[in-house]
């Protein structure tokens, strides 16, 4: 596992544009705490974000998990790249001749994917235990540690989805293509849950039933939007006559259908390459 | 019996409809210099693909020295260069070659000494993409060499080198033969492997139709090409003269193959003591090209 690590760091930070783009994923993901100085004083009007309480805990959690998981696009990039730039360098068979297996190849760039992801759930947990406990009016010991299963999700999550990224890189072998089919396949979802809406009319659950298995959605049902939870909104919400409550928690079976999508991808990716003649 | 390195037994490789490699065997052992030969599209880089992991075969066998290992740790001890040099084109050559060392799992102390043997050690921080192909080209035989490999892999390693670049890798895998590994070169250049190799395979649309040591292919005796004035009397004796086979006339001139050795002093004296002067007398030996055409066309 140590060689696999060194071998894909090697291919990895030498490159330029992947150091800068893992760089940039981590200096944005810090930028959330500047979150926190977004404050309006104008006259009468006086908005500090801050202050709304999305810093509380156990909220934080849900709510920078929420926010952080959007940059995960940068390192969809590298993930993408790091093997169709195999297929297109033909290093991968280069690889292979030299005597890594198939099963180590794929292994290897997993490994990333797993690295990858506890390197940003680590750093999402510091920066909300930090701002959390700035600008939290609760910060009892029991209060901060509920909820983590947010951190698990978030978690999940970029396993899941950095594992289709490595699917579709080894599928589509061409970055420019794979990244298009990232953004094609989120519209194929939409498009598949509009058909089975309009199928099953208004008000049936079928659709959302349906959809709860797609990969895109699995991994959005982890982490569900967080902005309706807060009470500022639930105020206006209420004022409109409009009722917000809805399921925000994280289920076990969100966890595991996107596991299976997970292992889906990673075994996938393997049984394309076993196939493939480079 | 010296070692066997690779053996393929009735391997079949099939595209789609097309028949890349037709019912294959063939034994490499060590020490040897090997060809293989064939026009483009004749299944060599196929075979080798297969033998490399890099390409699924459809039916048959192949094994690494005598099944003692798995393809892959059995790929740690070989060196190999298909087509083209791949490497990583933002990695210097120096780091390209660590990568390699680490994929093999050795040391990386050595890669100084066999940039050294290519003549690249001066130009080791340039980056891939800077090199020119003749350099990319010593490049991968440095990288092909890192593990002293048992057995050194060649496919088309002068393709598209000019002049120059090709007589230095000819000269490399003459030194590195000459220090005993075992080389399997594929090739469509005939000199290129009467040059280099003791033993050939020859391959056409994907059959086998030549396997052995590369002087018993071009073990005809040789012919001689002959002309005189009293040419009738000339052929009269070549026909009655049983150290000769096959007779024709070309352009003037008659060509006499030999059935056995004989030298072309012999041949005048008795011509003389005939009474028979040539006006023109060569003996030649048929190239390995010649044989090669023949072979493939025939067939």
């Amino acid at each position: 596992m140590k060689r696999l690590l060194q071998i894909e760091f090697q291919k990895l930070w030498q490159n330029r544009m992947s150091k800068f783009l893992i760089i940039a994923y981590f200096f944005l993901l810090t930028t959330i705490a500047l979150i926190a100085a977004i404050k309006f004083d104008i006259g009468p009007i006086k908005f500090h974000l801050a202050e709304l309480g999305i810093f509380n805990f156990p909220y934080i959690w849900h709510f920078n998990t929420f926010i952080a998981s959007w940059f995960k696009l940068f390192l969809a990039i590298i993930i993408i790249s790091m093997v169709a730039n195999e297929y297109s360098n033909r290093t991968l068979k280069q690889n292979l001749i030299d005597g890594l297996s198939k099963k180590e190849f794929i292994y290897s760039k997993f490994l990333m994917v797993i690295v990858f992801s506890v390197l940003s759930t680590i750093f999402v947990s510091v920066i909300s235990l930090i701002l959390g406990l700035v600008y939290s009016d609760y910060t009892e010991f029991g209060i901060i540690f509920s909820d983590l299963e947010f951190i698990l999700a978030y978690f999940i999550k970029h396993i899941g989805f950095f594992s289709f990224c490595l699917f579709i890189g080894m599928l589509i072998k061409r970055s420019a293509f794979a990244l298009g089919f990232l953004v094609i396949w989120n519209f194929i979802e939409w498009i598949i849950y509009g058909l089975l809406f309009w199928n099953f009319g208004k008000g049936s659950t079928i659709p959302d039933n349906i959809l709860n298995f797609f990969p895109f959605r699995a991994m959005y049902n982890l982490i569900e939007e967080p902005f309706s939870r807060l009470s500022a909104v639930k105020e206006v919400a209420n004022q409109v006559g409009e009722n917000l409550s809805y399921d925000y928690a994280v289920h076990w079976y969100e966890i595991v259908i996107v596991a299976i999508w997970t292992f889906l991808f990673i075994y996938g990716s393997h049984r394309l390459l076993l196939k493939r003649d480079l | 019996m010296s070692e066997t390195i690779l053996s393929i037994k009735n391997l079949n490789k099939t595209y789609g409809t097309l028949q890349a490699v037709k019912d294959l065997s063939f034994t490499i052992k060590k020490g040897n210099v090997y060809g293989i030969l064939g026009p483009n599209g004749s299944g060599k880089s196929t075979t080798l693909g297969i033998a490399l992991n890099v390409v699924n075969k459809t039916s048959g066998e192949f094994s690494w020295f005598n099944n003692t290992v798995t393809t892959h740790n059995a790929l740690k001890k070989v060196g190999a260069i298909i087509e083209h040099p791949n490497f990583y084109p933002y990695m210097s050559a120096y780091d390209n070659l660590k990568l390699v060392c680490k994929i093999k799992g050795i040391s990386t102390d050595i890669v100084n000494s066999k940039l050294e043997l290519v003549g690249l050690l001066e130009r080791k921080d340039s980056k891939f993409k800077a090199f020119s192909l003749g350099m990319k080209q010593r490049l991968a035989i440095a990288s092909a060499l890192l593990n002293d490999p048992e057995i050194l892999i060649l496919d088309e390693p002068t393709n598209g080198l000019d002049p120059q670049g090709i007589h230095q890798i000819r000269a490399l895998i003459t030194k590195i033969a000459s220090q005993g590994t075992t080389i399997l070169l594929a090739s469509h250049l005939l000199d290129e492997v009467e040059k280099v190799c003791s033993h050939a395979v020859i391959l056409r649309k994907g059959v086998k139709i030549y396997e052995g040591r590369v002087d018993e292919l071009i073990a005809t005796k040789g012919f001689f090409e002959l002309n005189a004035t009293k040419k009738k009397a000339l052929l009269d004796f070549l026909n009655n003269h049983t150290a000769f086979g096959n007779i024709k006339e070309e352009e003037g001139k008659i060509i006499a193959l030999l059935n056995e050795d004989m030298c072309p002093e012999e041949l005048n004296k008795t011509l003389s003591e005939k009474g028979i002067f040539v006006s023109h007398l060569v003996k030649r030996k048929e190239s390995l090209e010649k044989q090669f055409l023949q072979l493939t066309n025939n067939k």
